[in-house]
């Protein structure tokens, strides 16, 4: 059985990956023009500004689409099916990949509330993941 | 500059698709095609002075342009590979053009094609080999289901937002079916279907089923781009390019914009411009289809009804090639099979055999004006194309 992917780190997000590995999510936020991105990268894709400087999140965002995964050909994912990948999209802006865990089906949809959870992959490695969000 | 109607395309070759490969290889492929493509065109092959090559799908892409020159022994004075995944067929049109209006070629020789099968998608090693860096670290350890989950989700949020039913969705693949079912070249020739067969296919990913999911198989299409000057005196007539656009807005679909707005607003845009028209001019379509939202989402975004009315639309609309508005009439991809990068460009061959009227037991009747599209990556890239019969 192949293994499940893991994320491949470089140097301009490994910052990314020690703080969710703590349970933290923190994205880059643009010094020139306020604006949150992500991934994480050298320069601000908004404004091409170089100070970006590492902030925390609230880990809350809303479901922008999602799917329900019912047939997949990655070995790693196949005890999981049926699950959900999604787009989240955070409070601070930016969007990214996740799936939505804690989740019965029936209750997904999109612009559900979502908060983030810390999934441990691989020994020191936890995942950014999402779940309905608990008031 | 203005290059409507300065080139026209002279010359086709495309082989029957196949899901059963028999030991071919994309150079072969390719060979085979240039060879049908010249002989439809009239030229020698000395008389090429331009190679325009989508990537190779087995062998290594590296100087690939020159490995595809060499295999044909042509010395053509420009070559290029274009790498705008399934738009790769129209760009290679794009590019040929560009060629032709620099002067610098003559006999621009378009080549797409290979060696396809159903698991080519399908294992960690090769999801990964279609991936950026960035996917590979920010979207794989989610497990997406390859390109199916990215247009599953586009799906998703125009059924949101629009009310667009799984109904609507299918009757694009039923309607491209049928045009198939006058195909015989297509791959699923003979196999009609219906909207209650297209439901009742199994949920691959939600909420698009299995029919509504292009079939990648082996195959290959070659086109010859010809200065307007020469197509006039070469045996077929002529089919000009009168219009071109292309547009770009990510790479992974967790960076689109806006997940329903498609970069064909901007392709589209540009091709009318150029060719004088609007989306009321054209006759027929010949759209990128790898998937039912791929089609729903071009129309909306070419043009051809408002924004989140496209579920309606193809609802009222007859796409088949009796229509009033026939769409990809040898199947599309979804029925005539995706040979790869040959699948995009089957629209463009599909649009030269209707407009020289030689598309048989489904040729359309109004056959001037064809908007062809190619679309690449998760919606991301396109080229749009208007071919039309003359330049006035
Ligand atoms: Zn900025």
């Amino acid at each position: 059985m192949e293994k499940r992917p893991v994320p491949k780190t470089s140097p301009v997000s490994e910052f990314f990956w020690e703080k969710a590995a703590r349970g933290e999510l923190w994205l880059q936020k643009c010094q020139n023009c306020s604006q949150f991105i992500f991934y994480p990268r050298v320069v601000c894709p908004h404004c091409f500004s170089d100070k970006l400087e590492w902030t925390p999140t609230s880990g809350k965002g809303k479901i922008y689409t999602y799917t329900v995964v019912y047939r997949t050909d990655l070995d790693a994912f196949t005890d999981k099916l049926p699950y959900i990948y999604a787009i989240v999209e955070l409070e601070e802006g930016p969007r990214m990949s996740a799936n939505i865990i804690n989740c019965p089906l029936d209750k997904v949809r999109i612009d559900l509330p979502v908060e983030v959870v810390f999934e441990e992959i691989a020994p020191g490695l936890r995942l950014p993941q999402f779940q309905p969000h608990r008031h | 500059m203005n290059l409507r109607g300065i080139a026209a395309i002279t010359g086709i070759g495309e082989l029957k698709p196949t899901r059963n490969p028999e030991g071919k290889t994309t150079l072969g492929i390719l060979a085979e095609v240039a060879r049908l493509a010249l002989a439809d065109a009239g030229l020698t092959k000395q008389e090429v002075d331009g190679l325009v090559v989508g990537p190779p799908t087995e062998d290594s892409a590296f100087m690939w342009p020159q490995q595809v020159a060499e295999y044909l022994q042509l010395f053509p004075l420009f070559l290029d590979m274009v790498e705008m995944g399934g738009a790769s067929g129209t760009g290679c049109i794009s590019r040929a053009l560009m060629a032709i209006a620099t002067g610098r070629c003559r006999h621009v020789l378009c080549l797409t094609g290979g060696v396809w099968g159903t698991g080519i998608f399908n294992t960690l090693e090769a999801r990964t080999a279609v991936m950026s860096t960035l996917e590979a670290e920010f979207d794989l350890p989610y497990g997406p289901m390859g390109f199916n989950s990215a247009y599953a989700m586009a799906a998703q949020r125009h059924m949101h937002l629009y009310g667009t039913t799984p109904e609507q969705l299918a009757k694009i693949a039923v309607d491209q079916r049928y045009n198939a079912c006058a195909c015989p070249q297509a791959l699923f020739y003979g196999k009609p279907i219906t909207v209650a067969d297209v439901l009742d296919s199994p949920v691959i990913v939600s909420p698009l089923h299995l029919l509504e999911i292009v079939m990648p198989c082996t195959g290959g299409s070659a086109v010859v781009v010809s200065a307007a000057e020469r197509a006039v005196d070469m045996p077929r007539p002529p089919v000009y390019v009168l219009g071109v656009g292309e547009g770009c807005s990510h790479n992974s679909i967790a960076r689109m914009p806006d997940i329903t707005t498609t970069p064909i607003t901007v392709s589209a845009r540009q091709a009318y411009q150029m060719a004088g028209v609007r989306a009321g001019d054209i006759d027929f379509l010949s759209v990128y289809d790898c998937y039912t939202i791929t089609v729903l989402l071009t129309l909306e975004d070419a043009g051809f009804c408002p924004k989140g009315e496209g579920g309606p639309f193809v609802a009222s609309t007859d796409l088949t090639y009796q229509g009033d508005l026939p769409c990809n009439t040898h199947g599309g991809q979804l029925s005539w099979g995706q040979p790869s990068y040959a699948g995009g460009m089957s629209h463009v061959t599909e649009a030269v055999r209707q407009i020289r009227g030689t598309a048989g037991l489904r040729q359309v009747k109004r056959n001037e004006l064809c908007f062809v599209n190619g679309n690449g990556g998760a919606l991301s890239q396109q080229c749009s194309l208007i071919l039309g019969k003359s330049t006035h």
